[in-house]
């Protein structure tokens, strides 16, 4: 496929393709998406918005330039009463996005007690930082078995980690974009909570105007908040270990709403993988979606159950990823190659700012059959029919 | 008559943003609202300022930036949703007066206008949106979510020398009235409330030698406003969402209440046309 490389959420052209729960397949304008749903469905997005979790800076020790990229946090916020903020990040030696990870030098080796500083950006017109600005500093407290991956932490208060990050930090950058990321840019029109690492880019499709249609047409609007972490290092071992652990949130509102669903006969759909990670992580231990937060760990790929969601609207995503083995969940690797073949024949675009896919759970997979029987009468395709 | 919310007045947890946090009505509702229990983070320009007034109110997050910035928006956002973990009300309160001293529009330069619509029109709008995700979140876990945008009586009534500044405001006033049509039924309410003549630093460039004992204080401008915000996020009262005349967009002209919603009090304010020299 295509890389989509210009940072604009909702391209007019953005297109969709449809494969519902028979492996029939539709292309529409992306911006109809909500014809393929029908009232009484809820969707349900991830609205964490999207921190500035690259960092360029200075290993103490060696004077080595780095960037650092956050990667995981142990929690949904930082905790306010503790002294630091630990985050899981991953470090790459000298150069910038416009080098492809996989290509990126290791950093230099890195120990517990290392020192890593992010100089100040702001400074005055005599390059002195403004009274009072230090530049943001952290500590490696462990090595996470692999050269790439410590666990920093960052002197609190949180309140001057906020600072710091929002002061040197940038959104962490790919080198197929042709112009570097703004924070505008990976925030979706619903970012709430800053907790992601990378964009939950589903969410992108979304705006007011679709949302108020989906209240116009009897469609329910519920979030979830998942700190989504980074989808690829560029190093193929630390790949092997993504998703990493994801913490979550699930309001009550949204807990009642899907509990509400399974009554009437309304199909969830998850707007990106992570909303399928929360949904089922939070369902997998009692079979229904319980309010409150925690921390999803599991891995979702082919033959793994969906108790809870029915279709998902995602990007485009080529094989071999996590977010693709999410796919997975959804229809058998047959259908799931046909679609792929039709996206490439059409060319359409692909990573975060790309095309869309909005897949239903083949109906084999069903695990309530009065959902499947309803899903068999009305597939996706035949709704918007 | 003014309300005195004493029962319901309080505002405990809720997570409010006040912009122009450290001078004015700005710095008088970080002290009000503080006082009431509400989790505040206030922004402003300039760090001495922003860490005298977090030092005089160790509850509050200061927040160093420039509403008329692009660039500062979502450094402001981040730290905001970040700070309060989401946010419940939104006070747009920092505001640029255009030229000053005051100038006819037609001795008005452009980049003075373009400071004024920056300042009052398009920092509330940048910074609306980008934290409209973290108010419409809390809007849907069934708080009332509110966005308040400080006005004056200069956006409705057309002052000599006020052009810059009563443009901007008349903009401002006139896009929170479409922000409030269009997301209602996202559970986010929006005020705008002219809190009356001040005693405030912006007066005081604005009207050099006006008496600031016939002005009045910005701390009881400030118990109205908090009147109001509480009285919308508590859904008591003085909601009037529903019918065709939103009182939640103050009238401002003078024979009206100056805060809207709730807790104004007609006789303490002298409005523009009084207290001009």
């Amino acid at each position: 496929m295509i890389a989509a490389n210009w940072p604009l959420q909702r391209p007019r052209d953005a297109r969709l393709l449809v494969v519902d729960a028979h492996g029939r397949i539709a292309h529409a304008p992306r911006s109809r998406f909500i014809d393929f749903l029908k009232p009484g469905d809820l969707v349900i997005a991830n609205d964490a918005a999207t921190l500035p979790a690259s960092l360029r800076g200075v290993h103490v020790p060696t004077g080595a330039p780095i960037e650092v990229r956050l990667a995981g946090q142990p929690s949904l916020a930082p905790d306010p009463e503790r002294a630091s903020v630990w985050f899981s990040a991953v470090v790459f030696g000298a150069g910038d996005f416009r080098t492809r990870t996989e290509d990126r030098p290791l950093p230099p080796a890195l120990a517990p007690g290392d020192r890593l500083v992010f100089p100040p950006a702001a400074t005055d017109t005599a390059g002195v930082p403004p009274t009072g600005v230090e530049g943001l500093s952290a500590t490696v407290e462990a090595l996470l078995d692999h050269p790439r991956l410590v666990l920093l932490r960052f002197r609190g208060p949180t309140q001057a980690v906020w600072a710091g990050l929002a002061r040197h930090g940038r959104p962490i950058q790919y080198a197929h974009m042709s112009t570097p990321l703004a924070m505008w840019d990976v925030w979706t029109p619903i970012a709430a909570l800053p907790a992601a690492f990378e964009p939950p880019s589903a969410g992108f499709a979304l705006d007011w105007g679709s949302i108020r249609a989906m209240r116009g047409r009897g469609i329910t609007f519920a979030t979830i908040t998942l700190a989504a972490g980074i989808s690829s290092t560029g190093d193929p071992e630390l790949d092997r270990r993504l998703p990493f652990d994801e913490p979550y949130r699930i309001p009550e509102t949204t807990a009642s709403a899907v509990r509400e669903i399974r009554t009437t006969g309304g199909r969830v759909i998850a707007i990106g993988t992570t909303v399928v990670r929360a949904l089922e992580h939070a369902a997998a231990r009692h079979g229904v979606v319980r309010a409150g937060e925690g921390i999803a760990d599991q891995r979702i790929g082919p033959g793994s159950p969906l108790r809870i969601v029915d279709a998902i609207l995602s990007g485009t995503h080529e094989p071999g990823g996590s977010h693709y083995q999410i796919l997975r969940a959804f229809l058998d690797d047959a259908t799931l190659a046909d679609a792929d073949a039709v996206l490439e024949a059409r060319g359409y675009r692909t990573h975060e700012f790309g095309d869309s896919v909005l897949i239903e759970r083949q109906e084999t997979r069903c695990q309530t059959p009065y959902i499947c029987d309803s899903v068999s009468d009305q597939g996706l395709v035949t709704t918007a029919a | 008559m003014t309300t005195h919310l004493d029962a319901d007045g309080h505002l405990d947890g809720v997570r409010v943003a006040i912009t122009g946090g450290t001078s004015g009505l700005g710095l008088a509702l970080v002290a009000e609202l503080t006082r009431r229990g509400a989790r505040v983070a206030f922004v402003a320009r300039t760090r001495e300022r922003v860490d005298e007034v977090a030092r005089a109110h160790p509850r509050a997050f200061g927040i160093v930036g420039d509403v008329a910035r692009k660039e500062d928006i979502y450094p402001i956002a981040l730290q905001i949703a970040g700070n309060l973990g989401g946010l419940d009300v939104l006070i747009n309160n920092a505001s640029s007066l255009g030229p000053a001293p005051l100038a006819l529009l037609a001795d008005t330069e452009c980049e003075e206008l373009e400071l004024a619509l920056a300042t009052n029109v398009l920092g509330p709008f940048r910074l609306t949106r980008a934290l409209l995700g973290a108010l419409t979140a809390s809007a849907r876990e069934g708080r009332r979510s509110v966005v308040l945008n400080v006005s004056s009586d200069a956006a409705v009534n057309a002052y000599p020398q006020w052009g810059a500044y009563g443009a901007s405001k008349a903009a401002l006033r006139h896009m929170t009235r479409i922000w409030d049509e269009e997301l209602a039924v996202e559970g986010v309410r929006f005020l705008s409330l002219d809190p009356g003549d001040m005693d405030t630093p912006l007066h005081a460039l604005a009207v050099p030698d006006s008496d600031p004992t016939t002005l009045k204080r910005p701390e009881s401008a400030a118990r109205e406003l908090a009147d109001a915000i509480a009285a919308a996020v508590t859904g008591s009262g003085a909601d009037t969402r529903v019918g065709p005349h939103r009182e939640g967009v103050a009238s401002a002209s003078g024979a009206e209440p100056a805060a809207g919603v709730a807790g104004a009090d007609p006789r303490v304010r002298p409005g523009f046309a009084e207290s001009r020299p």
